[in-house]
């Protein structure tokens, strides 16, 4: 009998094991960031490999895999990363959010709210928030060692002095269990909310800065700000074209060469379901609607 | 006064590899009180004094600080993370060169706020508040309040760094010529200021100096460094006016006007 061409999930079981030990001390320290041995992938750095080592980790046979990029299920690096488990794991994929067990992603928490049971993992380009105010590794380790964490309100004091409201918008820096502060990964500040006791467990992976970190469920997640300047998730003032839907975070897409715009739900999947229910924006039927999702 | 010191230094040396840069340095320090250290450059002051604030690590000797309960406990001794709360809110440290103590790239006002931040302060008006106060205690116009420092002169990113320091209400704080590479009549206003403010705020200081005239104007006691040693210490009109050792009878008769 031959053996397989390569392991199940593509990285071999050493290495794996070495993952899931990182993930068990990120999930028992939520917030902290664990150092791991970050693994070369078949992809560059910078298009997903901390997360695709993460799910390489934790998925099993009987998983059903969802990857998303800018909460699209249809863009390339979703896509690819979804064949590649799909092709070294033998696993099912999905593009439902309520079907999938994994849910890579990049940049989006998908609307539909995760059930328990659930894994959410992102991709994370920076996982230290204070690295673009403290350039050196041992005194930011310092930092979140002793919880001195003065200086990420100093950027967000210089914000508010320079645009009258915070307008950091994306990787919006969050507190974690009350103790780590901690980079989102750059979800927009709109999907914040989303992470605060959600009942699916977080996990997160940065390839090249080789660090995983973790969000057990139920655990509080909140939003850094001041008290005369309340955390505000921002959103465009509009409705999806497609689906009609306003509660949702909306991409605005040029769709001709007159200037014109459409704002889409970011969120394929939720987008291509409210319109299946029946749901209908101002633009439905746009030829926008005929390439994702249904 | 209390019988307590402020701060005790007792017999701290400092090693750089062989080279001995300060030999057992004792000195007190009271509430409210001036000290300057002089001597020549190598004579082991900015070493002592960053050896008292623990940037240091000391080869021997203790540094021992007053807390709030009124014990005196040895810095040593503290743990880290009661050690750097202490740094953060009551000492503060003034540099030489203020970009050492500035955050450049900040607004001058985010500068001002960053302890009060640090302290737990979480009401942007407030700070705001404080900050603006602040930059018109030090002479700077509060309307530069959103400029980085980088496009402030020498004298007012000096004056900045010192509202920086100050804006916790320190109960100690130790400067590294802080009137250095600046020129005499900017040096003057900022003599004048620091002075006001000690007295203002009852600050104990110490302010290392190679200049006499800035201990003259500052200080209440100095200390004479030579090769790492202490070898004058005394009231500052004493020391200066009737020198005993060889060394400050040549340091004080080498200046052209004290």
């Amino acid at each position: 009998m031959s053996l397989p061409a390569y392991s199940f999930a593509y990285l071999d079981e050493q290495t794996k094991r070495m993952i899931r030990r990182a993930l068990l001390k990120a999930v028992a320290i939520p917030g902290y960031q664990v150092p791991f041995a970050s693994r070369e992938m078949p992809l560059a750095y910078g298009w997903g490999t901390g997360g695709m080592q993460v799910t390489a980790a934790v998925i099993g046979p009987d998983d059903v895999l969802k990857v998303i990029d800018q909460g699209a299920d249809d863009t390339t690096n979703a896509v690819s990363i979804r064949r590649f488990f799909a092709l070294t794991a033998g696993v099912r994929t999905t593009e439902r959010t309520a079907e999938a067990t994994i849910i890579q992603t990049r940049h989006r928490i998908p609307e539909t709210p995760l059930a328990a049971g659930q894994i959410l993992v992102y991709q994370v380009p920076q996982p230290e928030p204070l690295r673009k105010l403290e350039p050196r590794e041992t005194e930011t380790r310092r930092m979140h060692a002793l919880a001195e964490y003065g200086l990420m309100h100093v950027k967000l004091y210089e914000d508010i002095a320079r645009h009258g409201r915070i307008t950091l918008s994306y990787d919006y820096p969050v507190l974690v269990n009350g103790r780590h502060v901690m980079a989102p990964s750059p979800i927009p500040s709109f999907d914040n909310p989303k992470m605060h006791r959600s009942p699916a467990l977080q996990l997160f992976g940065a390839g090249r800065e080789k660090r995983i970190y973790a969000v057990p469920p139920y655990t509080d997640v909140v939003s850094l700000a001041f008290e005369d300047h309340p955390f505000r998730p921002w959103k465009a003032e509009a409705a999806c074209g497609l689906c009609g839907a306003t509660e949702t975070y909306l991409d605005e897409v040029v769709v001709d060469d007159r200037g014109g715009r459409l704002f889409v739900c970011s969120d394929t999947d939720y987008c291509a379901e409210r319109r299946k229910a029946g749901h209908r924006g101002a633009a439905a039927g746009h030829a926008l609607a005929a390439g994702e999702g249904g | 006064m209390s019988a307590v010191p402020l701060l005790a230094v007792r017999d701290l040396t400092v090693r750089f590899g062989r080279r001995v840069a300060v030999q057992h340095a004792s000195f007190e320090l009271w509430p409210g009180e001036v000290l300057a250290i002089v001597g020549e450059s190598g004579s082991g002051k900015t070493t002592l004094l960053r050896a008292v604030h623990g940037d240091l690590p000391a080869d021997g000797g203790r540094v021992l600080y007053r807390l709030h309960d009124g014990t005196l406990a040895p810095l040593d001794g503290l743990a880290e993370p009661v050690r750097r709360h202490l740094a953060r809110t009551e000492w503060g440290f003034v540099h030489q060169n203020p970009r050492d103590g500035l955050r450049m790239a900040v607004s001058a006002g985010g500068n001002v706020g960053e302890r009060l931040m640090a302290a737990g302060m979480r009401h942007w008006g407030r700070i705001r508040a404080e900050a603006t106060q602040w930059l018109r205690r030090v002479e700077i116009d509060p309307a530069r309040i959103d400029d980085p420092p980088r496009t402030f002169s020498g004298g007012m990113q000096q004056r900045l760094q010192i509202a920086r320091v100050l804006v916790t209400r320190p109960r100690l704080v130790l400067m590294d010529e802080p009137t250095g590479g600046l020129d005499v009549s900017v040096q003057a206003r900022l003599l004048d200021l620091i002075r006001g403010l000690v007295a203002d705020l009852g600050l104990a200081a110490v302010i290392v100096t190679h200049d006499l005239a800035v201990a003259r104007l500052l200080a209440h006691r100095m200390l004479v460094m030579q090769g790492g040693r202490i070898v004058e210490s005394g009231l500052t009109d004493q020391v200066l006016d009737d020198p005993q050792h060889p060394y400050s009878q040549l340091l004080v008769a080498s200046v052209l006007q004290a």
